[in-house]
């Protein structure tokens, strides 16, 4: 098991390497760069003032400097001209538009990031486990039809239109407003119970329009799989045996068809965290969404490149624990076998 | 060994030696009715839409989708506006429902006019419907000028407006634009986005996914390592900082291409993936091991033998890909990073309606949702029933 995980480790760092790489490339792909904008205007408007501290800290950046030497001083390969000083050394780099490091202006966005996306997970194991044995073991009845055609809406629906939609219809309903983390009198308050509460009531519908979509992909993978499971012979064999109904779906074909639930959630995770940006960005959530599409619209590299870099990790992480449960769970997969799809 | 069994000898009562001379048919026990022949010896096409029929749904989905790629061949006839004309007096003003009956008499589908009422407290526009004003609509009809596929001078239209009345079924945006002939207009822009971006994803997916079945080996590991990483990364926040990259000088309509590029260049993987395993199957075929040995080049064995074998499941997987497309270009439009006016999509047009104030005083804006869905939702339908008949022999 620890030789799977290690090995499994050791995947993800040539992974990393090349992620980071495309990502400074595609930050870098504009043309010009924060700074000379800046110098650009100054100059335009014919201020000397604040010239100079723009020219000095395009020398400290290295901005004239070819994008691999860039990219090295980014990372943390290749000492700057104050040594080594980039992600690896755990300093996040300089946001241009917000005049203060990175890590302060990402700051608790990058937490609730996390949080918002586990929530999203774990809601849609939670709803998509009960609904897809139902349906399976019920197959054709009228509640299966009946989730099947939602999966389907839900499938199609995109989130931001969603997000969009509840917006409208919770304020003119129950004339309440959800977006926002929290209800704003408890803006600027320390932590309290009431404010836990509010940030939780917050979060529901987000986490609701987040995972419709991988709801409806779970619910429809997990029936398949289960309805493929349940018509082979084995349980023909513990239903003859005088299985109750019950034990013959808990002890072999639920066990068999939990496999792609769990390997799932890893290809589903990439969709997730886009959801999760475009969703921050419509129900104004203080999540890196919204410091994303400043960022790149204003040419703040290192502050996108960070976001872009976080975003991706994220969702690589989630694919190692997914992973990693899987093996947990398949002994085939931890001893080297094939997956059976 | 007596000879009471002649073996040659014949019975005096033989039949006459008898030879027909009709031409012998050897096939002819294993012959098949005319019905039967239609079903054996359909092509995997034919059998495909057989199977597709069945599939009511789907079906019906196809023909709303190519009713409304048909409808962007006669977008400026269609819509009772152009997509750029305002009406200073009608700011934001709410849809007008479409009434038959007026004073009890009948007289066709018509509007009822605005009053409008400057509203010092709000600062909006108040509008109030007049019982007096009656615009009945005009059908096929002059209406505002436009050039047909940019060279016939043209004002012909399907509906218009009164002469001197107005007709907004489903409200007017912050400049006094008809929201309805917005949407028509937009359907050119959001629905050919998908088939642009679709056919670069296509092209480079058959490619990059072919010779990595083909070859296999170290071409194979490579492209798969790509194909990996691209996978796990978010799309839509590539997509943003992609299309953050086009330069702002751009005309709308370059811009239009990068994005539709943008959106294919993310989405190959998917497709080589499983062209890649569809190919691993096929080339362990004894008609692909046949085609090399009577020396056929690579390019025609995948060309010629390969391809055409599981291009009806691509097709299905294309269609199932294309909505992504859609809606990633109305996500990027609607944060403000995709297409931007004068060009409009229907992501353009959501992006008016981004924060909350807009929606609550003017919730008709949103309106645009409505055909994303429901072409989506189409596109769903469709490419779920061909996949199943891409599948004719199950």
């Amino acid at each position: 098991m620890l030789r799977y995980i290690v090995k499994r480790l050791l995947v993800m760092i040539p992974t990393l390497f090349v992620i980071s790489v495309l990502t400074f490339i595609i930050i870098q792909l504009p043309p010009g760069d924060y700074l000379s904008n800046q110098i650009a205007e100054l100059k335009a408007r014919g201020e000397a003032a604040g010239l100079e501290k723009l020219q000095f800290l395009r020398a400290e950046y290295g901005f004239d400097e070819p994008w691999y030497v860039q990219y090295g001083r980014w990372v943390g390969l290749l000492p700057g001209p104050h040594g080594f000083s980039g992600l690896l050394q755990g300093n996040w780099g300089w946001s241009f538009e917000h005049q203060r490091p990175v890590e302060e202006v990402v700051g608790d966005g990058l937490m609730l990031t996390i949080v918002l996306n586990a929530a999203v997970v774990l809601f849609i194991y939670i709803v998509s486990f009960p609904i897809g044995i139902y349906s399976a073991t019920r197959q054709y009845s009228i509640a299966d039809y009946g989730f099947t055609f939602l999966g389907y809406l839900g499938l199609a629906t995109p989130n931001f239109l969603l997000g969009l939609a509840l917006l409208y219809f919770f304020n003119v309903w129950f004339g309440i407003s959800v977006g926002g983390l929290m209800d704003p009198s408890y803006i600027g308050q320390p932590m309290s119970w009431g404010k836990f509460w509010s940030i939780l009531a917050h979060l529901i519908v987000p986490v609701v329009v987040i995972g419709t979509t991988g709801t409806a992909a779970m619910i429809r993978r997990l029936r398949a799989n289960l309805l493929d499971e349940l018509h082979k012979q084995y349980v023909t064999t513990a239903r003859a045996k005088g299985l109750s109904e019950t034990k013959v779906l808990w002890k072999y074909p639920l066990r068999m068809a939990l496999n792609p639930f769990v390997s799932d959630i890893g290809n589903l995770l990439p969709s997730l965290v886009s959801g999760s940006v475009i969703v921050s960005v419509v129900l104004n959530l203080p999540t890196i969404g919204p410091v994303l599409l400043d960022a790149l619209t204003s040419q703040d590299q290192y502050l996108a490149g960070f976001i872009l870099l976080f975003v991706t990790v994220l969702t690589l992480v989630g694919m190692l624990v997914s992973d990693i449960l899987l093996a947990v769970l398949d002994p085939r997969i931890r001893l080297g076998g094939e997956v059976r799809k | 060994m007596t000879d009471t069994f002649d073996r040659n000898a014949r019975p005096a009562s033989t039949l006459p030696h008898f030879v027909s001379q009709e031409p012998f048919n050897p096939y002819e026990a294993e012959a098949l009715t005319p019905e039967q022949e239609r079903i054996y010896l359909a092509s995997g096409w034919k059998m495909m839409w057989w199977k597709l029929k069945r599939h009511k749904v789907a079906v019906a989905s196809g023909i709303f989708l190519l009713l409304m790629y048909l409808s962007i061949l006669f977008t400026e006839i269609l819509a009772p506006y152009n997509s750029t004309t305002r009406h200073a007096d009608y700011l934001y003003a709410p849809p007008q429902g479409i009434h038959l009956f007026h004073d009890g008499k009948f007289i066709g589908p018509f509007v009822y006019g605005y009053d409008s009422e400057a509203n010092l407290k709000t600062f909006r526009w108040d509008y109030r419907v007049n019982r007096d004003k009656v615009y009945p609509l005009r059908f096929f009809c002059q209406g505002d000028p436009y050039d047909l596929y940019g060279l016939i001078p043209m004002r012909f239209h399907l509906v218009c407006p009164a002469k001197d009345g107005v007709f907004f079924p489903l409200g007017t945006d912050r400049l006094g634009r008809d929201m309805l002939s917005r949407i028509i207009y937009g359907t050119r822009i959001s629905l050919t986005v998908g088939l642009i971006g679709i056919t670069i994803s296509f092209i480079l997916g058959i490619t990059l996914g072919g010779i990595a079945g083909y070859f296999g080996g170290w071409i194979d590991s490579a492209i798969q390592r790509v194909i990996e990483v691209l996978r796990s990364l978010p799309e839509l926040p590539l997509w943003l900082a992609l299309s953050a990259a086009l330069p702002v000088n751009w005309s709308p309509i370059v811009i239009y291409f990068g994005i539709t590029i943008i959106l294919g260049l993310l989405d190959w993987p998917g497709l080589a993936r499983s062209v890649r395993s569809k190919f691993m199957a096929l080339r362990e075929e004894d008609f692909t091991t046949a085609a090399v040995l009577m020396g056929a080049k690579p390019s025609r064995v995948i060309g010629r033998h390969l391809v055409p074998n599981f291009m009806s499941h691509l097709i299905a997987s294309a269609t199932l890909s294309v909505p992504a497309m859609i809606l990633g270009e109305t996500a990027l439009s609607f944060l403000g990073l995709g297409l931007r006016p004068p060009i409009t999509s229907w992501g353009v047009l959501l992006n008016e309606a981004q924060n909350l104030a807009a929606i609550e005083f003017h919730p008709w804006i949103i309106t645009p949702m409505i055909p994303v869905i429901l072409v989506i939702l189409a596109f769903n339908f469709l490419g779920d029933g061909l996949r199943d008949a891409a599948d004719p022999y199950h």
